[in-house]
Parts: structure tokens; C-alpha cells; sequence
């Protein structure tokens, strides 16, 4: 680890100015700490956003707002979050460890760093890590990489649970910078690597996320996040799938759906979505509706699939989902 | 209360020193004064060190030195060879020469004052290369098989070939055959425990607190490296977090840590990154394997083939028991085995848990399942009507096998009779569910050991031996058989192990330490007891003046004639007479004659059940069972763990455990715990272990076989088996994943 | 024996990147560029290793010695240290204040053999910087029993045999004591979900679940 000077904000201005000028926020540090032993993640000055007022969970009109330093442990388990929007609590207790999610922040987790092994080599190319240095994966061991949204300069998936959650659920987020606060959709956080993997989010410089806001709505309560992976516990996503319907006279009114392990960033499926609408909720039904998610998907040597699971994972999500009561 | 300590389920003895945090493994061991060494590690598969450049390094802060092969000493390197070392081949020699023979070979060693800036001036080492692709993988077309020397000499425990009958000739002729191959991926033991030493010279005598399964030859190594009198090194480790295998050889870190020590003349300690132990601590081999049975109608055997390749490096000729077992596990007319070596760019491969029987075993036993289809007979039955009556490869009689009672009691215990012999048969809601079987082996070893026992005057015995405990009780069972022995309450007993100047044992592995350590235990409790009874006949105050040897008995503690009912003399009094404690050393073997006469083993039956979602391929073992005849078993609590513990490795070997390598340049790309799959508490199912009564008064005076091994022997084929019923699709590589049977 | 590090970063040489895209963005460009930049110095040894990137060496720190006070309260007792900002809480215990009962077995937040309870929860000690702690409780292993009284749990593990090679097993314990407090102890479906961040090699599960699960009940 390089050295780094660590400092505690004061104020959110304070933390705002600093980080404009170069500082990295800190919070559970999950990620970064650990990239840092790596040296992966190589920053000179640390400031530590714990002692801002950001980690309420409240909820505001039928909406829920959770602030960015809410833990993931402390949000999977507060009421509010269980009957509003049981999926979100789901997706949580679904990541990491029970120790992780005790340290880690939701705004850490939604700017959490990709799971890509050669990402973390610092003696292999990565254009995430070292843009032009070429990216390892793309002829190495792939498995575990994504088929949609890559490029021929980075096929990481994007690690997050909660991340598939938010976007299937339309939750913006709020942040302040040193113009001020704005608002936006989650969804719109992450990038595509394109010729940019470095890029990973839109975030300006400076800006701190104060919060994440998720609109109540009929879908909440019919709503199921489904993690398909090797290991029962305590590891990412093969493929995971954020599913949520609102049926009406048996038909479905309205879909939502997320995909994770199969994207470079949380992929929404409006298609599927769109093709969900107005049908009845039965598997044939879904089954026609998965088939879309794999259109313009790029496998890689390792990972084919994944062309076959992840529309099975989505097909078993919107099950669960139609069972719930 | 002393009687029959031997069988009892105590608890740990040392459970208190684990759960308080006071056991102490070796990084535990902080010296005054100690620096902090951390290697470097090449970052090119094959190839040669073309710079260094330590002089940036070496003004960084806290740095005392930069150690690699340009600044090293020349160590002596003396010629030392130990049963765990490959028989053929030169151990890795660090830091002598520019050449990098893997990815991750140690290239430098960097010693700073705190372990951040260590780690850090590490980091920052500038080390450049020519390089060359390694060949690392048996689908390589330069990858090419070799007879490994050790396999030709007679007394070999896997030969290259074997061969009864004429096998070839028969499965070409036969009807109802299997002719399949297996895959098995390398393995890293991955123990909880990062291997570490501290290292301290006092002049030309060197400490070592060094996390190891066989201290007395870690010490005899270093002193062979170092050119040093044995008696100058001491190695130290009453603790070792788990190990599996991989801490039986005195690995380069070792070498580093002490020369670290040597050349900064500070205290230093070394532990590896989680990432190095995929490098040079050894791994499963990979494996491939080919076996082809052939059988009558009605079930018999009429030849079997087994095949098989594991990898080593280009150094050492590393060699397990792929195919030994085979010879012995069925009668069968018509046998050849066979077995190879795939030489690579990597690291040496090492015992690793049930080391050759975990990867043959389970090659065999998925072709008996599969011929058990092929010829319409239940999997069981199938083995029953191939049950032989003498071990047919070395034709010798088996001094105990259990294999039909395990599979009698095992059946009965799992309700095997409830399986639907029909593939993709058996459903819970929409859940395959699938049972499957297979059998379990390895060989009771012995090797040769000794100990010593010491009675002081409180009463209490002093046992000392250099054995470890790696977490099977060694510390709890050795204890029971001192006490038992010697007649004293487990209290009164203390044993210490892990000292290189105790009395010497084999290395702790191949499940031999409670017959090799337990039976020069028992020699040496046996021992000084005749020194007390000399004492006490000789001595005109005791009650037992005058009597002869053979004419005194030992009951609870205490001395007294032959016939006498009265309480006697209790040791502490004779001891107390002597004026200083009373001291027996013991060294025992097996009787040659015996091991020549009899083929020893340890049999198992395992059976899981799993379930397999139809949809996205989930596979979860939803219980297992495990049965074995193991001979006497010393304490059925730890026992019992012991062997679910085993079996919860084999679930991992069968459905999670891969050491991946980059072709490019053979890295492990998963070498971190994230990406490793191991077991975790949610993936573990319903688990039984279970011990059929057995009595085998030939393997050793205290008629046990062994656990550590066999435990893991024969789940992953159970559970392939048992993948292979819910599905109807046959995995025959290892690990099996998620979309192995997505397309079932 | 406190390590403090003699060096640290010069204040002046950190460069104001307000023109950057974003503070995320920003840091790993900068450190792009200055490997890109040290690459292409080190051209000539390295054109000879297809596809391999040298490790790039930063230029240490020339700035006063940098260690940062902390006020721990460790197992109840008030701790005072100066220490380097990059130090984990694991290694402050281990190595500075000699409490070597909390293990280091990944250094990765893969294992959980770190867990001890921090403020009351249990985290992995590995990840936790222990500079940013100033003024927290911290309870590890050490600290669990009452004198020669072993704590519940403990005394569990040893009846239920929820060990094997011991390495796993503070972590285990502290762990389970965080479970058992969260309300997550209430069945042993739940204990193997909420005890799954705590891996065990040798395979004690069944114990380890048994364990938390009496001491649950007798809590």
C-alpha cells in the first residue's frame, strides 16, 4: 500500500472541496482498502466521509430514501426497507459476508470496483486499470466475464447486488458537488467501458452521494432477486436476476427487470419487460420474454454459458415472483 | 475413571488454548526486535531475471535489505532428501540463479523494519525479464508423459505399471464394457493458516517458528541449506492452522525467512500472501485418467484398466497413489494399471488430503457406476459379487477389510433401498434429486517413530514427541493413549509436540500419526513403567521390594504384586524416592514380517444425496454419509469430525475446488480466497460419520488404521455418482458446475 | 514496539486535478499516466516480455515521519497508539499490541478468520484501517472470557467440537457472538446463512453451527 494522508471531513463542503482537489472519499472501504494493498487503487489523500450526517433511512411519501452511508447490514434490516421494498433487503443480505455488510456503505457498494481477476494484476495489461494497456481477459480465463454491454477493451461485469436492485426499481440517486446537488437515475451512475473502461461512472469531480431515493409502487411488493452461483454463500453472481410484476386480472400490468454477472454494468431489460406486458404470468410466457435478454450478447471462450443461464436465471426469478403472495 | 480412556469421546484438551486465542501458531511468535520479510514473485512463467533494481527500493523507507539472486549468499544446499520429498529431483534452490522456472517463483525477498513498508518496498521492486511461454497444461501439444523413476523401483508405492492377466485382450472382446476418461483440476490445500516463520539467529544457532507438519525435518533441511550442524536449528510449532498436506515439505519461504534473518541479523517474520500459496506450497496435481471394465451378465469383473497422469514440475518427480488402490479394490482376473507424470513450468506438486486414492478412486468408482448401468445391477450388489477374498494385486491376504460392512451399515443408516435406480427419476417438488455411492480407501501405514515419557514426583507424566496437530486432536488422542497406558487421569498428563529436539516422528500426514506416534507412545509408557517397577523392586522401602518384574501389575496409577487387591504403590512415590524424574524413550516400527505378510488398509462406503435445480443448475448436497472400518478408534468425537471434515473436502474437490491457470503464462489467475471456491457453513448438508466395529490385531498394538485421508477418499465420486442419478448426465470432470448440468 | 513510518507523502507534490472528471476518475488517471510514462522509460528491458507488464516502482516519499494518534479501547482497556495511517486494525492488534489471537488468513476480506467486534458489530479487522477508529471499542478473541470463565460460546465450541486446527476459530467465535446478538441464531438454517462469511478448511461446520445454536438457546 502506497502511503496516503487520511483525513476526516468536517463537513460535507469540506469533504466536497478535498475531493475536488484530488482527496478520495472513504467510508467502509471494503473495496478500497483492499485494492489499495493491491495497489491497485494507489490514492494520496483519503478523506473519511464517516462522521457526515448521510446514513438515515427514512421513508418520504411512500418513497424510500437511504442515506449513502447507511450500511448494507443496517439497510437489509430496517422495516422500512422490508416492506417497501422487500427486493432491496434481499439483494443485500444476498452480497458479501455478514462482516462486509456490517462495514460496507450503499454508496460504496453501487462505486464498488469490478471482480475481474487481471484487474487486479498489476503485472497484466487492464485498460480499466491502465487505459491502453490492453485488456488480459479478453483471451485469458473468462468465465466469469460479462456478454453484454463489452467492448474489445473490457468485458468486467459490474459486481454489485444492490446496483441490479435500484436500476430494476427506477431509484435515483442525489449527490452534491461543488455546483451544488443534482439528481438522477441510478442506471445512469455506471458507463458502458466503450474505449473507456477507466470511465466508470458519471459522477463529476467532488461529488459525494448523499442518498438514494426508490419511488413506492405497485411492483414493490411482487418483487424477487434470484443469485445463481456455484457456492450457496459469499460469492458474486454467475448470473443474477432483480424481477418484479404487478399482475392484475391474471396478467401482468406491468415488468421489471435487472440482470447481474452477465453485464459490464446492472443491465436493465426493458425488452423483456415490454414483452412481459399484458401477457399472462405463466412460463411460457417468461420464457419467450427471456430469450430477448441475450440479443447482441457477446460470449467470450469461457462463458457460454451464460447464454443459456441467464435467460433460465430470469425465467426462475419471475416465477418466484409470481408465487410471492 | 483411567480405564478404557482409549474410545472415549473426550473433548479437546487443547480446545481451551483455541478458543481463548492463547494457541499459539507460528506467526504468533512476535520477537523483540523482529523485521518483516516479504517476497517478490516472478511475474513471467519461464524465463530469466534480466534486472533488478533494488538501489530505488533500498532508500525507500523502513527498507533494511533487498536480498535476490544478484546479493544472496551461495547456500550449501547439501544433499537432503526426506520421505516427503520427491525421491527424484533437486528441491528448488532460492535466490542461486537468474533463471525463473514458473510464475510466482520467488525472485527477491525485501526486509523492512514494519510489515506496510515491507509489503510496500516489495510492491515498488522493479524486476525485468525475458520470458517464454511455459507449457503448463496436458492438452499442450509439447506436453508429454514420462515414467517417473520412483514407479520402477520394486518398493515403490505406485508403480508405473502393473499388470495381472491380460486385461487389454479381454475388454477388446468384451460385450458390456465402460471405456471412459476423467479430468480432475489441480487443487491448493488452502489451509486457514498462511504458511509463516519466524526466523532468529543467536550466532550460528537458528530459531525457527515455522508453521510445518514435520519439524524434525524442517530442521534437518534448514541445517542441509544452510550448511549448519542439525543441532543448531531449532523448529518450533505446537500449532498449525490447518495444512492438508501442504506443510510437509520445508518450502523456499523458509529458507527466505532464516536467510532474511541471517542477512539483516534481525529477528524476521514471513508469512505469504494468500496469492503466494498458489505458487511454491505445493498443489493437487491435475490429473488424467482413463479406466475401462468390462463384465459378465451377472456382475462380474472380467478386466480392469486404470490409467493415469499427474503433473509435476520440471525439478522434481512428484508421485501419489493415483492407480495403487486399484489393484486391491475389486476381484478382478485381468488388471493393468498404469501411471505417468506430466512435467510442467510450475511449482512442484505436494500431497494434498487423500493424496492419489481422492483422484483415483474417484475415477474407478464413477466407472463402476456407470458399468453398474450398463450391466443393470445395483451399484452395491455390483461390488458384492466383486468383493475379493485376498488383496489380488500383491496377493496377500488383508489383515482387516471392512468395504461389505461399511456398505451393509451405510445402506441401512441413508435408506439407499429408497433410490429409484432410474435416472432423473427421483424429484422433491421441482428438484432432481439424485444418491450415489462410492468406495472409500487408503492405506494404514506405520511408520517409524519415537517418544518419551517422563514421571515426576507431583505425579504427573511429562510426553514429549516431535509430532504435530494440524487439527485431527493429535494433542487430545495422544494423551488418551499415555493415560491409558500408563493408568493416570487425562489431567495428569501432559503432552508436548512440535519441538524439533523432541524425540523424532514421521511427518504428520498419510494418516499415520496415530499408529506411528500413538504406538512409540504406548512403547515408551510401557517403558517407563518397567523403570519405575525396577525401582521399586530394587528398593528395600517399597512394598514391592523383591519382587520380580513379571510378578508386579500396574492398576490405576499405582504398583502392586501380581494378585495383591490392595491399592499398592502409586507412582509418585517410587518417583519421589528416585530423587528426579523417571525418563523412558521408545522407538517402534512395524514388525517387517508383519508388513510383509498382510496388505493393510483402511475401506469406507460414502453416500450423498443431492439436489439439483432443473432450471439453473444449482447443485447442492442435501446429506451424506459416511462409513468406515478404520480399525479401533481412539476417540469417536474427534473422529466423527475428523471425517465429516474430510468429507466437506471432498465436496469442494467434487463440486467447487479449481486452480486455474493462465496458459499464457501458467499464473494461477484465482489465487485468492474469492475466487478459490471452498465450502462455506450454508453449503454443508446433513453430515454422518459412522465407524463399523473393527479389530485388527496385525496393523499396529493399538489396531488403528487412520482417518485423515480416507475421510475425504470417495465423496466426490459419490456425489458425481449421485449427479450423474438425478440427471442422467455424466460429469466425469472435476469440478462439477453450474453448467455442467445446466443442459442436462 | 509502535512502527511508525519515518516517510510519508509530500503535501505539495499532490496535484490539484480539478479539471479531472471525477474524483474516482481522477486518481486512477493520474496514476496511469505516471505508469505509462515510467513504462516507456523502461522500454528496452521490457519489450522482451510479451504481454507481461513490469510492476512500476512509485518514487518514495521524502516528507517528516507521518503517524497518525489513535485512541482504541481494546478488550476494555484504553490504548494510545501512533500509528501508520496504512495499518489494519488486524495488524495494529497483531503486530503492535501483540494480541495474536485474531488471525490473518486472507488479508482480503475473503475469510472472516479476522472477525472481531467493532463498536459492537462484528467486521473483518483486515479491511478496517485502524487510523479511521480513533475513539472505538474493539473486542477481540482475547477478551471474550471472564478470567479463567470462558464466555458461552466458547464453551460451546469446545463441547460441540467446533474446531479442528484452531486457526478459523476466534474468528468463528467472535463472529458467532455478532450473530447470536443480531437475533440471526434462531434456527441452524439461519446460523449457516449468517455464519457463511466465516470459512472453515477443515470442515468443523456442523460443530461450529451446533456451538452457536446452544449458545443462542442458553442466551
Amino acid at each position: 500500500m502506497l502511503p496516503f494522508v487520511l483525513e476526516k471531513a468536517r463537513s460535507a463542503e469540506e469533504a466536497i472541496e478535498r475531493a475536488a482537489a484530488g482527496a478520495r472519499y472513504i467510508a467502509g472501504g471494503t473495496t478500497l482498502v483492499d485494492l489499495m494493498r493491491e495497489e491497485v487503487e494507489r490514492p494520496e489523500r483519503l478523506i473519511d466521509i464517516n462522521t457526515l450526517p448521510l446514513s438515515g433511512i427514512r421513508e418520504e411519501g411512500g418513497e424510500l430514501v437511504i442515506g449513502a452511508l447507511a450500511r448494507m447490514a443496517e439497510v437489509a434490516a430496517d422495516a422500512d426497507v422490508q416492506r417497501l421494498q422487500p427486493l432491496i433487503a434481499e439483494s443485500l443480505i444476498e452480497g458479501a459476508s455478514p462482516q462486509l455488510r456490517n462495514m460496507a456503505s450503499i454508496g460504496g457498494n453501487l462505486l464498488q470496483r469490478v471482480r475481474c481477476p487481471y484487474f487486479r494484476m498489476l503485472d497484466v495489461g487492464c485498460n480499466k486499470r491502465t487505459p491502453g494497456s490492453g485488456c488480459a481477459a479478453l483471451n485469458g480465463l473468462n468465465a466469469g466475464h460479462a456478454i453484454l454491454g463489452t467492448s474489445d477493451h473490457c468485458v468486467a461485469t459490474h459486481p454489485s447486488d444492490l446496483a441490479v436492485a435500484l436500476v430494476a426499481l427506477d431509484a435515483t440517486m442525489r449527490v452534491r458537488g461543488p455546483q451544488g446537488e443534482r439528481s438522477f437515475p441510478v442506471e445512469d451512475l455506471f458507463r458502458l467501458p466503450g474505449d473507456t473502461p477507466h470511465l466508470e461512472h458519471t459522477l463529476l469531480p467532488g461529488e459525494l452521494i448523499v442518498e438514494v431515493r426508490v419511488p413506492g409502487s405497485d411492483h414493490s411488493r411482487r418483487a424477487r432477486y434470484l443469485k445463481v452461483r456455484d457456492r450457496a454463500s459469499y460469492e458474486f453472481a454467475l448470473v443474477s436476476t432483480a424481477a418484479a410484476l404487478v399482475i392484475e386480472n391474471g396478467v401482468i400490468r406491468q415488468a421489471r427487470l435487472a440482470v447481474g454477472g452477465v453485464g459490464t454494468k446492472p443491465w436493465r431489460l426493458r425488452d423483456c419487460e415490454a414483452a412481459l406486458a399484458g401477457r399472462k404470468p405463466e412460463k411460457r410466457v417468461f420464457e419467450e420474454a427471456a430469450k430477448l435478454a441475450i440479443q447482441g450478447a457477446r460470449p467470450l471462450q469461457h462463458n457460454h454459458y451464460k447464454l443459456e443461464l441467464l435467460p433460465r436465471t430470469i425465467v426462475r426469478a419471475l416465477e418466484l415472483t409470481g408465487e410471492v403472495a | 475413571m483411567t480405564v478404557n480412556v482409549i474410545g472415549n469421546p473426550l473433548p479437546r484438551v487443547d480446545g481451551h488454548a483455541k478458543v481463548t486465542g492463547s494457541a499459539r501458531y507460528a506467526a504468533d511468535f512476535n520477537q523483540p526486535g523482529q523485521a518483516y520479510a516479504v517476497i517478490v514473485s516472478a511475474t513471467v512463467g519461464l524465463g530469466r531475471i534480466t534486472g533488478i533494481d533494488a538501489k530505488a527500493v533500498q532508500q525507500m523507507p523502513g527498507v533494511i535489505a533487498v536480498i535476490s539472486h544478484l546479493n544472496a549468499p551461495r547456500l550449501a544446499y547439501r544433499p537432503h532428501k526426506a520421505g516427503v520429498d520427491p525421491a527424484v529431483g533437486e528441491r528448488l534452490h532460492v535466490l542461486q540463479d537468474d533463471r525463473v522456472r514458473f510464475y510466482g517463483e520467488p525472485v527477491a525477498v525485501v526486509v523492512a523494519e514494519t510489515f506496510d513498508q515491507a509489503e510496500r518496498a516489495a510492491a515498488a521492486l522493479r524486476v525485468t525479464y525475458t520470458a517464454e511461454r511455459p507449457i503448463v497444461d496436458p492438452s499442450d501439444p509439447k506436453s508429454q508423459p514420462i515414467v517417473a523413476e520412483a514407479t520402477l523401483r520394486p518398493e515403490a508405492f505406485v508403480h508405473a505399471d502393473t499388470s495381472r492377466g491380460e486385461a487389454d485382450r479381454v475388454l477388446a472382446g468384451a460385450t458390456i464394457k465402460v471405456d471412459t476418461t476423467y479430468d480432475i483440476a489441480r487443487e491448493n490445500h488452502n489451509p486457514m493458516e498462511p504458511h509463516a516463520t519466524v526466523a532468529a539467529w543467536k550466532g550460528d544457532r537458528l530459531t525457527l517458528w515455522s508453521k510445518s507438519q514435520y519439524v524434525v525435518n524442517e530442521r534437518a533441511e534448514i541445517a542441509a541449506v544452510f550448511g549448519v550442524p542439525v543441532e543448531n536449528v531449532q523448529v518450533i510449532c505446537p500449532f498449525i492452522g490447518g495444512a492438508f498436506g501442504t506443510s510437509l515439505r520445508t518450502w523456499p519461504h523458509v529458507t527466505l525467512a532464516a536467510l532474511a534473518a541471517m542477512q539483516t541479523k534481525r529477528p524476521v517474520k514471513l508469512v505469504l500472501t494468500r496469492k503466494q500459496m498458489f505458487f511454491t506450497t505445493g498443489h493437487r496435481p491435475r490429473t488424467v485418467q482413463r479406466v475401462a471394465l468390462s463384465v459378465t451378465p451377472d456382475g462380474k469383473l472380467t478386466s480392469l484398466i486404470h490409467e493415469g497422469a499427474g503433473e509435476t514440475s520440471r525439478y522434481e518427480q512428484f508421485i501419489e497413489a493415483l492407480t495403487s488402490a486399484t489393484g486391491h479394490m475389486y476381484s478382478c482376473p485381468n488388471a493393468r494399471t498404469r501411471y505417468r507424470l506430466l512435467p510442467f513450468d510450475t511449482g512442484t506438486s505436494v500431497f494434498m488430503r487423500g493424496p492419489g486414492e481422492a483422484s483415483g478412486i474417484f475415477a474407478l468408482e464413477c466407472a463402476l457406476d456407470d458399468l453398474s448401468y450398463a450391466v443393470g445391477i445395483d451399484p452395491i450388489e455390483l461390488r458384492r459379487r466383486n468383493e475379493p477374498r485376498i488383496d489380488e494385486g500383491e496377493n496377500k491376504p488383508f489383515s482387516s477389510r471392512s468395504l461389505m460392512k461399511c456398505y451393509e451399515a451405510g445402506a441401512e443408516r441413508f435408506g439407499w433401498s429408497r433410490r429409484n435406480p432410474k435416472p432423473r427419476s427421483m424429484r422433491d417438488g421441482r428438484l432432481l434429486i439424485g444418491m450415489g455411492v462410492a468406495s472409500a480407501t487408503y492405506p494404514a501405514w506405520q511408520s517409524p517413530a519415537s517418544a518419551r515419557v517422563r514421571l515426576l514426583a507431583s505425579g504427573v507424566a511429562e510426553v514429549e514427541a516431535a509430532a504435530s496437530d494440524m487439527g485431527p486432536g493429535t494433542y487430545t488422542s495422544m494423551t488418551q493413549v499415555a493415560a491409558e497406558t500408563l493408568g493416570l487421569p487425562m489431567d495428569q498428563v501432559r503432552f508436548s509436540l512440535g519441538r524439533s529436539d523432541f524425540p523424532p516422528t514421521p511427518s504428520h500426514g498419510g494418516s499415520w500419526t496415530m499408529a506411528s506416534v500413538g504406538s512409540a507412545i504406548r512403547a515408551a509408557c510401557i517403558a517407563v513403567q518397567e523403570m519405575v517397577a525396577a525401582r521399586a523392586i530394587a528398593d528395600q522401602r517399597s512394598p514391592l521390594f523383591g519382587a520380580s518384574l513379571d510378578g508386579v501389575e500396574w492398576n490405576e496409577g499405582r504398583l502392586r504384586r501380581r494378585g495383591d487387591t490392595s491399592a499398592g504403590q502409586p507412582y509418585r512415590d517410587i518417583v519421589a524416592r528416585a530423587g528426579r524424574p523417571i525418563e523412558a524413550d521408545a522407538s517402534t516400527q512395524r514388525d517387517p514380517e508383519v508388513a510383509g505378510r498382510y496388505s493393510m488398509h483402511a475401506f469406507g462406503a460414502v453416500f450423498a444425496e443431492v439436489a439439483i435445480d432443473p432450471d439453473v443448475g444449482t447443485i447442492r448436497v442435501r446429506r451424506a454419509l459416511g462409513t468406515y472400518g478404520a480399525g479401533r478408534i481412539v476417540n469417536p468425537r474427534l473422529a466423527k469430525s475428523q471425517c465429516t471434515g474430510g468429507m466437506i473436502g471432498g465436496i469442494g474437490m467434487a463440486l467447487m475446488e479449481r486452480t486455474a491457470l493462465d496458459l499464457r503464462d501458467g499464473r494461477p489467475v484465482n489465487a485468492h480466497m474469492a475466487d478459490y471456491l471452498m465450502p462455506v457453513n450454508l453449503d454443508i448438508p446433513e453430515l454422518d460419520a459412522h465407524f463399523v466395529d473393527e479389530v485388527d490385531p496385525h496393523v499396529n498394538p493399538l489396531g488403528v488404521k487412520g482417518l485423515g485421508e480416507i475421510a475425504l477418499v470417495g465423496m466426490a465420486p459419490a456425489i458425481a455418482n449421485a449427479v450423474f442419478h438425478a440427471t442422467g448426465k455424466r460429469v466425469r470432470n472435476l469440478p462439477i458446475r453450474i453448467e455442467d448440468v445446466l443442459t442436462a | 514496539m509502535t512502527p511508525t513510518d519515518p516517510h510519508s507523502l509530500d503535501p505539495l507534490s499532490l496535484k490539484k486535478g480539478a479539471a479531472e472528471p471525477s474524483d474516482e476518475t481522477d486518481a486512477r488517471l493520474r496514476v496511469s499516466r505516471r505508469e505509462v510514462l515510467q513504462l516507456a522509460g523502461g522500454a528496452a528491458s521490457l519489450a522482451a516480455v510479451p504481454g507481461a507488464w513490469a510492476q512500476t516502482p512509485t518514487s518514495p516519499g521524502s516528507g517528516p515521519a507521518a503517524a497518525t494518534r489513535v485512541r482504541l479501547t481494546v478488550n476494555g482497556e484504553p490504548q494510545h497508539l501512533d500509528i501508520d495511517p496504512r495499518q489494519s486494525l488486524l495488524d495494529v492488534l497483531r503486530e503492535t499490541l501483540d494480541l495474536t489471537g485474531t488471525k490473518k488468513g486472507c488479508n482480503q476480506g475473503a475469510c472472516g478468520a479476522c472477525t472481531v467486534l467493532l463498536n459492537g458489530k462484528r467486521i473483518v479487522s483486515c479491511l478496517t484501517l485502524a487510523a479511521m477508529q480513533d475513539g472505538a471499542s474493539v473486542e477481540t478473541i482475547e477478551g471474550l472470557a471472564k478470567g479463567n470463565r470462558l464466555h458461552p460460546l466458547q464453551a460451546a465450541f469446545v463441547e460441540h467440537d467446533g474446531l479442528q486446527c484452531g486457526f478459523c476459530t476466534p474468528g468463528q467465535i467472535m463472529s458467532g457472538v455478532g450473530c447470536i446478538a443480531e437475533g440471526h441464531a434462531r434456527s441452524p438454517e439461519e446460523i449457516q446463512f449468517w455464519m457463511s462469511g466465516n470459512i472453515c478448511r477443515c470442515g468443523a461446520y456442523p460443530g461450529i453451527v451446533a456451538a452457536v445454536a446452544d449458545a443462542a438457546g442458553r442466551a
